[in-house]
């Protein structure tokens, strides 16, 4: 096996992810499809890594773990004051924005 | 079984120090390659498709868990570990607190309410990871280097002097970042009490004045196998009264309305009674009678 | 001697300077600054004649430069000065015949309380009308060109609390401002053409040209010239000018101004003589405009529209003879320079009428007036035998040489030319006997007016008299001193070339049927007007009787053509512009419209929307990254 097969499942994975955040409606699955996606990403760092023979893809997926770790809170928080005020914790609830 | 794994890939860097470039693994990497790549398939899919956001959230865990094998496998031992012990143990069970809050139980219901927003979905989708795939499959990645090299003074040390040589302007930033999001939580989910708490007399006296409940709330319905707060009290008519459950589980449709149970409880009880005492009457008759010929 | 040219035009230009931005204190002595700046302005004339006469003939011209104006990479315009025989009897016409029009008026407008504001315009034009003359380029010609316009405008509206005046100056502004177009392009292609404005240059190179240009150039200029000298079919404008004071028709409507046409064809002489075919219009141009004017002058009652109508077909003589190319230059020139003292006579002799007449410019309710104005009748009669050519007068030199000039065309038009120009004099002979009569002969015919006030027909004061006297001896002796001995001849020759040509018939027989004709107007004039009395209202007249007391028709083609015409193509216009420009303006907005309401349609505020559009962008991105790739 060559390790390229990793990219092709960290692609996969994040597909899935993607049409994950299009599909669901609760905000908390969006957000889990969205950390999925961030860690199919991370897996073709780590993968990237080894092929090239560094450690920077590794670094860069470290950075990524703490962004998203920051994005979590920052998300979920927001989450949770979008339930407090409409009792839902539905994406499609929040369309104001529009015409 | 994480350290074991750890152990196994720690012997493949150890092979792969002898050629610097390879163009395939061990056949043991490969083996836990296609099990647990595609167990974290299905992981992924099931996070999507689950109807409750709890399994949702512990079917991603365990495609963490899976993901951050793969992270030992590819020689990146520290972030391997940091998967498990940051993202599946901490970011996560943040996740499944934010579900509880939310609702644990409530399922979400699958059906779509845009129109041709799935299909639009299955579209993109697909497109995008043929093309994806088609990308990767046309870089020719063939040959690989291996971590042998860059570990060979131990994976955190090699990441350690990365991050406070090379990146140490983009760790600091990190780090800033995550101070903001922290003071940002704070500030989104606090709530500024715009006006002074009511004593209790105030509280009382409003009572008094609005003609409500003035003595405390009526207890939640307790029977002899269920005391918990979700079940409805029953007036004496046999009908659950609100007021006994809190309303945080009367907004979320979660009370249990054990009437009919209670009912039914009742029934048996009875018949079970009465087949004791009707036993017992025929044991005692029995022995009256045995009673009666001695 | 040269440096006191620019002092010709300085004198006047202070002069309006003074008198316009002095405000009212200059009241009391406003006339006489003007005058006296004028009077300078023609004594230094004199003093420059003098010495260009003591000179050899051919070093007469003198040039001055002041300054250069626009100096930019081949783009040069100067302020500078030629003053050659040309331009040297212009000034002395203009600064001459100016000067006593000052005087006059200084008694003519007595009782008028913006007579310092007068004086001020009438300086303002001298020294545009000097800048025009004497200017050595084109571009500075233009200056004064569009300054003498200006000047007119403002005194044809001096009036203007009398509608009438004002709308008359704006007329006479809108009609000139077609012509000044005519010379503005005339100047650019001149310098496309030659890269240059001035004279010299412009007029040395027209041998190397295409005739093309050159005839362009000269339609042009022509179209200016018709302009501000009331040609045909410009000519409107010069009868509601005489809603200005009689001083300004007589310097400016019928001396000077109006002769700036002729001054610039004659000036650029050579172009024309390149450019036979600008040279036949020309021709029929001054032809039309002398039958025209004629036949209006026959039929005006107002003494001054009837003497305005004379000045447009005198005009159309010189127009005619500068037309006729070398052989007619200098007799266009002469027969202007006598015109100017005759005219000038004339309409000063009209204003004087006016004024013992309490304003009335009606000739019907004139009549006999020559016991009550004895100076104003003698010197008025000269003039008039002065323009109707009586032999001996002025009128006769130059009028009978144009008449020979318009003969010595050859072939067919010049016969055509010739009898025209010989109608031209019996029509000529017959409405200035009709003015004669009606105005100094017969019974009196006025009457009170709406307010009762009889007018009692005076002679004017000593200011205006004498002014009067003067053009009178201009009248009589000029044609004789410039035509004996061709002295006018020899004087201009230098500048504009004069050729001999071979007129058909001899010379005697053209004065001889000139007289002929003279006869026959005068005596149809007295047979209708002398004999028999002038009616108070006009009869109905005959249908071109009628015409021509509307300007032969032309203000009503002018309103059917052009302001009905113009009203029907702004209308068209209009419409199409509401159809099609807006029809497609706004089609394109509510198309932009449409679509974006159906666009609108996907902010459908669902985050989720928005992030299939997001991936499905990324997926592109991908697509055309790959596609690129592959290629």
């Amino acid at each position: 096996m060559n390790p390229v097969n990793y990219l092709y499942l960290a692609a996969l994975l994040f597909t899935i992810g993607a049409s994950g955040v299009l599909i669901r409606r609760n905000a908390i699955v969006v957000f889990m499809c969205i950390e999925l996606m961030l860690n199919a990403c991370n897996l073709a760092f780590v993968a990237f890594s080894r092929m090239h023979g560094n450690l920077d893809g590794q670094i860069i997926a470290f950075f990524t773990m703490v962004v998203a770790a920051a994005e979590v809170v920052v998300g979920l928080a927001i989450i949770v004051s979008l339930f407090r005020s409409r009792h839902s914790a539905s994406v499609d609830d929040a369309s104001l924005m529009k015409l | 079984m994480t350290a074991q794994l750890a152990a196994h890939s720690g012997s493949f860097a150890v092979d792969a120090t002898t050629s610097l470039a390879a163009y395939s693994t061990s056949t043991g990497e490969a083996f836990q390659f296609w099990i647990l790549g595609t167990v974290a398939v299905i992981g992924a899919l099931c996070t999507v498709f689950m109807k409750k956001s709890v399994h949702s959230a512990l079917c991603l865990a365990g495609t963490m868990i899976i993901l951050a094998v793969f992270y030992l496998a590819n020689g990146a031992y520290f972030l391997g570990i940091v998967q498990v012990v940051v993202y599946t143990g901490a970011i996560m069970m943040l996740f499944l607190f934010v579900v509880m809050l939310v609702g644990v139980t409530a399922a979400d219901s699958l059906k779509e309410t845009i129109k041709g927003q799935r299909w639009l979905a299955l579209l993109c989708g697909l497109g995008f990871g043929i093309l994806l795939c088609a990308g990767i499959g046309n870089a020719s990645l063939n040959e690989f280097e291996g971590l042998a090299q860059a570990n060979a003074g131990g994976n955190v040390e090699g990441l350690a002097a990365l991050i406070f040589t090379k990146y140490v302007f983009a760790f600091e930033i990190t780090g800033a970042l995550l101070i903001t999001a922290a003071v940002g939580a704070m500030v989104l989910t606090h709530r500024e009490r715009t006006e002074r708490a009511k004593t209790q007399r105030e509280m009382a006296e409003e009572r008094v004045r609005a003609n409500k409940q003035l003595p405390p709330l009526p207890a939640p319905g307790v029977y002899a196998r269920h005391n918990a707060v979700d079940i409805a009290g029953l007036l004496p008519d046999g009908t659950p009264s609100e007021l006994t459950v809190i309303s945080t589980l009367r907004e979320r449709g979660q009370i249990r309305d054990v009437s009919d149970q209670a009912i039914k409880d009742l029934k048996a009880i009875e018949q079970r009674s009465e087949e004791r005492l009707g036993r017992e009457g025929h044991e005692e008759r029995k022995g009256r009678a045995e009673e009666a010929a001695k | 001697m040269e440096n006191l040219i620019a002092l010709l035009v300085a004198a006047p230009l202070l002069g309006a300077a003074v008198l316009l931005c002095g405000g009212r204190r200059l009241d009391p002595v406003g006339h006489w600054i003007g005058t006296v700046l004028a009077s300078a302005s023609f004594v230094i004339g004199a003093i420059l004649f003098a010495d260009m006469l003591g000179k050899d003939e051919e070093h007469r011209a003198l040039a001055q430069h002041l300054f250069s104006w626009i100096p930019v990479e081949g783009f040069q315009a100067d302020i500078a000065f030629q003053l050659d025989q040309l331009s040297m009897t212009f000034v002395l016409l203009i600064t001459g015949v100016g000067s006593l029009i000052h005087v006059y008026s200084i008694g003519y407008m007595e009782h008028d309380e913006r007579r310092r504001r007068f004086f001020g315009y009438l300086n303002l034009f001298l020294a545009a009308m000097l800048l025009l003359v004497l200017a050595d380029n084109y571009l500075l010609l233009y200056v004064g060109w569009e300054g003498v316009g200006l000047a007119s405008y403002l005194l044809i509206g001096f009036w203007q609390h009398k509608p009438s005046a004002a709308t008359a100056a704006k007329k006479a502004f809108l009609v000139n401002r077609v012509g000044d177009m005519g010379l503005s392009i005339a100047i650019m292609l001149m310098f496309t053409t030659f890269g240059t404005f001035a004279f010299g240059p412009v007029l040395e190179a027209t041998g190397e040209t295409g005739e093309g240009k050159l005839t362009a150039i000269g339609l042009m200029l022509l179209l200016a010239a018709c302009g501000k000298s009331a040609q045909v079919p410009l000519q409107s404008w010069l009868g509601d000018a005489m809603e200005g004071p009689t001083p300004v028709s007589a310097l400016i409507h019928a001396a000077t101004m109006v002769t700036a046409g002729v001054y610039l064809i004659v000036r650029s002489g050579e172009i024309f003589n390149a450019a036979p075919d600008a040279q036949l219009v020309t021709t029929v141009v001054g032809a039309v405009t002398l039958l025209f004017g004629a036949i209006v002058g026959c039929a005006k009652d107002d003494i001054k529209k009837a003497l305005a109508g004379s000045t447009m077909s005198q005009i159309g003589y010189m127009i005619l003879a500068a037309g006729l190319g070398p052989i007619g230059y200098v007799f266009a020139i002469m027969h202007l320079v006598t015109h100017g003292f005759f005219k000038a006579g004339l309409f000063l002799g009209a204003g004087s009428v006016m004024h013992g007449m309490n304003d009335e410019v009606d000739m019907r309710k004139y009549g006999g007036l020559r016991k009550h104005m004895p100076v104003t009748f003698v010197t008025f009669g000269l003039g008039y035998l002065a323009i109707i050519g009586f032999p001996g007068l002025s009128g006769f030199f130059s009028k009978d040489k144009i008449i020979e000039a318009a003969f010595a065309k050859g072939g067919t038009e010049g016969w055509i030319l010739g009898g025209v120009a010989l109608l031209g004099a019996a029509i000529t002979a017959f409405y200035m006997t009709r003015v004669m009569l009606m105005t100094f002969f017969g019974e009196k015919r006025w009457q009170p007016d709406e307010h009762g006030h009889e007018p009692h027909p005076h002679e004017s004061p000593k200011s205006m008299t004498i002014p009067m006297i003067v053009l009178a001896f201009g009248s009589v002796f000029a044609g004789g001193f410039f035509g004996i001995g061709d002295r006018f001849l020899h004087w201009l020759e230098p500048v504009t070339e004069h050729t001999h040509g071979h007129p058909p018939i001899g010379a005697t027989t053209v004065t001889l049927s000139t007289m002929v004709v003279l006869v026959i107007g005068v005596g149809l004039a007295y047979l209708q007007y002398g004999r028999r009395p002038v009616p108070v209202v006009a009869p109905r007249g005959s249908l071109l009787t009628r015409a021509a007391r509307r300007d032969l028709l032309q203000d009503d083609f002018n309103h059917v053509v052009l302001v009905r015409g113009g009203e029907h193509l702004t209308r068209s216009l209009v419409y199409v512009d509401h159809t099609l420009v807006d029809g497609v303006v706004n089609g394109t907005a509510a198309s932009m419209g449409g679509l974006s309401g159906r666009l609108r349609k996907l902010q459908n505020g669902y985050a989720r929307s928005y992030a299939v559009s997001m991936f499905g962008g990324a997926a592109i991105l991908i697509a055309a990254t790959l596609l690129m790739r592959a290629v």
